[in-house]
C-alpha cells in the first residue's frame, strides 16, 4: 500500500503564546516545535503499522519552510519511508489543502491521512478540503482503521456517537485518539532517518482567501474568589446572584 | 442576498446546534435565511422561530459528506447565497470545508461571534489566543463554534418547507452502524451548557457517584481529565483538553483536577469556572472565577445538597 500522511509543525503544548509584527504573526522565538500531536501519535503511527503488516510505503507531506525539517526528520525516525516538503508559508487551510492535493493527484496513494486538527490553527479543515479537491471520500475523526484488500473498515466519532463505516478504494481521513499509540523513536530509527529522502518541492500557484488582521490574547481572568469549604451553600449563592449562572 | 444554513435534525426537530446556527445566520442580517435539511423534518422543525423563512428539504438523509457537500453547493447556488453557515461540530466540520473548496469560497473555521464587516473572530492556539480573520472572497463558508452564540428566538412565523433535490452521486462511504455515546436525550459534551468534570483527585472510578450526583443536580454533563480517560476510569469521549474535546459551557466545575495547561486548553473558554481542589497552589485556581480549597469527598456531597435545596 502507498500511504500519504500530512504532518504539520506545531508549537510544543506548553509554549508561551505571543505575537509579533504588530500582532499579525506568531512569535516563534524561544518556542520548541513538535510534530502536531494528532498527526504524529495517531495518523503517522497507524500508517506505519499498516505498512508493517501489509508492505508498502509511508510518505509524509508538509507545507512549510525549512524550519519544518527537524519535525519531518522526527517523523522519519519514527518510521516513515520518505518525506516531501512543499516549500511555502502555510497561510490558510484551503491553500495548504490545494498544495497537498496538487502534489498528491496522479501519485496513486491508497489513503491520505491527516490529524483531527492542528493545535495552533484548530481548523479541522485541511483533510476534508484535500478530499474535495481530489473528489475523494472523506472520513473524519477515525478512532479505528482496519484494511482488508482495498476495503477499509473504520470507526469514527461523530456528533453524539460513533459511526461504523466502510470505504472501498482511495480515501482521505483524519485520525484521532484511539487509532494508535504514541511511538518513541529509537536510536536506530534516528540514525536511519538521516539517510532517508526529504524531497523539497516548489509550491504550485494557489490562491489565498483569508488573512489574519490581528491576533489577540484573551483578557486575563480576574482573581479567583475563594469560598469557604465548609459552606458550599455560599458557592451556590454567588453562582446564582453574582454570576447569574444557575 | 440570502444566507444558507445547514441544519441537522433529530426526530424531525432541528438540533440545538442547528437552532444556534440558524440564529447566527439571522443575526448576520444579510438577507433572507434559508435552511437546508437532509433527512427527517416535521413541520418546519422549529426553524421559523429562529428567523428561517424557508426550508429546502431533501428527504434523503445523506450520510456521505461528499454528497452532503454537493447538495449544499447546489442549494447555495440555486438561491445565490453569499454566506453558508454550519455548526462547527463534528458533522459540520466534515462538510463545511468541502463546500468551501467546491464553491471557491473563503472558509472561517470555528467563528466565535458575528463578523465586523468581513472580519471574523476565531479561537486559535487551542483557546490561548484569538485570530481576527478577514475573508477576501465574495462567498464565505462559516462554521460556528458550538455554544458560542446561543439560540435566539426571533418570534418569526412558521417557515415554508419546499422539497429540494440535486444530483449528489453515489455514496462512497457506507454507514454500517451508529452507536450513541450519550444516552438518549443528553446533550453532546461540546454543546453542554453546564459541565462537571473530575480528575485524578477522585482516586478511582468507584468514586464517580459524587460527581454524577452533582452533575444531575445541575442538569450538567460529565467530563474528565486525560489521565482519567487513559486509565479507563471514564470513557474516552469524556476527556476534555488539548488532545480531547474542547468545550465552552456557561459553567465548568473542575473537581480534583490540577489545571495543567493542556487541560485548560480545552476548557478555558467556559464562561464561569469553579475549581475544587485540596491544594491551594493548584494552577487551576489561576484560571478560575470561584474556588473551594477542600476535599472533593466532603465538598461535593454538600454542594449537591445545597443545589437540591434550591
Ligand atoms: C501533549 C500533551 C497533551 C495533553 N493533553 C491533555 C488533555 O487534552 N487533557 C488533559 O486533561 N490533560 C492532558 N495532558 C495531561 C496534563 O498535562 C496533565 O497531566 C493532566 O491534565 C493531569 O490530570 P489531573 O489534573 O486529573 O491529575 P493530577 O495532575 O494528578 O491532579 C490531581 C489534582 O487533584 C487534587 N486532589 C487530590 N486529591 C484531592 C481531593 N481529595 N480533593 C480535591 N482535590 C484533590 C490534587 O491537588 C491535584 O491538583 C496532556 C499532556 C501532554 C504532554
Ligand atoms: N502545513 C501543513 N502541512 C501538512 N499538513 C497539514 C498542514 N496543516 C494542516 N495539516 C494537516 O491537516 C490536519 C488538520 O489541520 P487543521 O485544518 O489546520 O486543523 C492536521 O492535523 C494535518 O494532518
Amino acid at each position: 500500500m502507498k500511504l500519504l500522511v500530512c504532518i504539520s509543525k506545531a508549537p510544543d503544548t506548553t509554549s508561551r503564546i505571543a505575537f509579533t509584527d504588530g500582532d499579525k504573526r506568531f512569535d516563534e522565538s524561544g518556542v520548541q516545535f513538535i510534530v502536531n500531536p494528532y498527526d504524529e501519535w495517531y495518523a503517522l503511527v497507524r500508517a506505519i503499522e499498516l505498512v508493517e503488516q501489509n508492505g508498502g510505503s509511508v510518505t509524509t507531506i508538509t507545507v512549510g519552510e525549512a524550519s519544518c525539517d527537524p519535525i519531518v526528520r522526527k517523523a522519519l525516525a519514527i518510521g516513515a519511508t520518505d518525506a516531501v516538503r512543499i516549500d511555502a508559508i502555510p497561510t490558510d487551510s484551503s491553500q495548504v489543502a490545494r498544495l497537498i492535493a496538487n502534489y498528491a493527484k496522479d501519485q496513486g496513494y491508497d489513503i491520505i491521512l491527516g490529524g483531527k486538527e492542528t493545535i495552533d490553527n484548530n481548523s479541522s479543515a485541511v483533510p476534508a478540503m484535500i478530499a474535495e479537491c481530489l473528489d475523494l471520500p472523506y472520513v473524519a475523526l477515525v478512532t479505528k482503521l482496519e484494511m482488508s484488500g482495498d476495503e477499509a473498515t473504520l470507526t469514527a466519532e461523530t456528533t453524539g456517537g460513533t459511526n461504523n463505516l466502510s470505504v472501498k478504494g482511495t480515501f482521505v481521513m483524519s485520525a484521532t485518539k484511539g487509532i494508535a499509540e504514541q511511538r518513541i523513536p529509537n536510536m536506530r530509527g534516528i540514525m536511519s532517518a538521516r539517510t532517508k529522502q526529504l524531497q523539497v518541492v516548489e509550491a504550485s500557484a494557489v490562491e489565498i482567501s483569508t488573512q489574519v488582521d490581528v491576533f489577540k490574547l484573551p483578557p486575563l481572568k480576574g482573581d479567583c474568589v475563594i469560598v469557604d469549604a465548609d459552606n458550599p451553600a455560599e458557592l451556590v449563592r454567588v453562582l446564582r446572584e453574582e454570576a447569574k449562572i444557575i | 442576498m440570502s444566507v444558507l444554513v445547514y441544519i441537522s435534525t433529530q426526530a424531525g426537530k432541528a438540533t440545538n446546534a442547528g437552532l444556534e446556527v440558524a440564529s447566527y445566520a439571522s443575526a448576520l442580517q444579510t438577507g433572507e435565511v434559508i435552511a437546508l435539511v437532509a433527512g427527517d423534518i416535521s413541520g418546519d422543525g422549529g426553524l421559523g422561530a429562529v428567523g428561517v423563512s424557508k426550508v429546502m428539504h431533501c428527504a434523503d438523509a445523506l450520510t456521505d459528506n461528499s454528497q452532503q457537500s454537493k447538495l449544499t453547493k447546489e442549494a447555495a447556488l440555486s438561491i445565490g447565497a453569499k454566506a453558508v453557515v454550519f455548526s462547527g461540530n463534528s458533522i459540520g466540520n466534515s462538510i463545511a470545508p468541502r463546500v468551501a473548496i467546491a464553491m471557491n469560497a473563503g472558509y472561517v473555521a470555528g467563528a466565535t461571534g458575528l463578523p465586523e464587516g468581513k472580519t471574523y473572530t476565531r479561537n486559535v492556539f487551542s483557546g490561548k489566543a484569538t485570530a481576527h480573520v478577514q475573508v477576501t472572497t465574495e462567498t464565505i463558508v462559516i462554521a460556528v463554534t458550538p455554544n458560542s452564540f446561543g439560540i435566539k428566538n426571533t418570534g418569526g412565523s412558521e417557515a415554508v418547507v419546499e422539497a429540494f433535490s440535486a444530483d449528489v452521486g453515489e455514496a462512497r462511504v457506507t454507514l454500517n452502524g451508529f452507536t450513541p455515546t450519550s444516552s438518549e436525550g443528553t446533550v453532546p459534551l461540546p454543546e453542554a451548557i453546564r459541565v462537571v468534570s473530575a480528575g485524578r483527585g477522585l482516586k478511582g472510578p468507584e468514586n464517580w457517584g459524587i460527581v454524577e450526583d452533582l452533575a444531575k443536580a445541575l442538569g450538567a454533563s460529565t467530563a474528565c481529565s486525560r489521565p482519567v480517560g487513559d486509565m479507563g476510569w471514564r470513557p474516552h469521549h469524556e476527556h476534555v483538553g488539548q488532545t480531547g474535546i474542547t468545550i465552552r459551557p456557561d459553567l465548568y466545575i473542575a473537581c480534583g483536577i490540577s489545571g495543567a495547561i493542556q487541560h485548560l486548553a480545552g476548557v478555558n473558554q467556559s464562561k464561569v469556572i469553579v475549581v475544587i481542589n485540596t491544594d491551594p497552589e493548584a494552577p487551576f485556581f489561576k484560571a478560575a472565577d470561584y474556588g473551594i480549597v477542600g476535599d472533593v469527598f466532603e465538598v461535593l456531597p454538600k454542594l449537591t445538597a445545597a443545589i437540591n435545596a434550591l
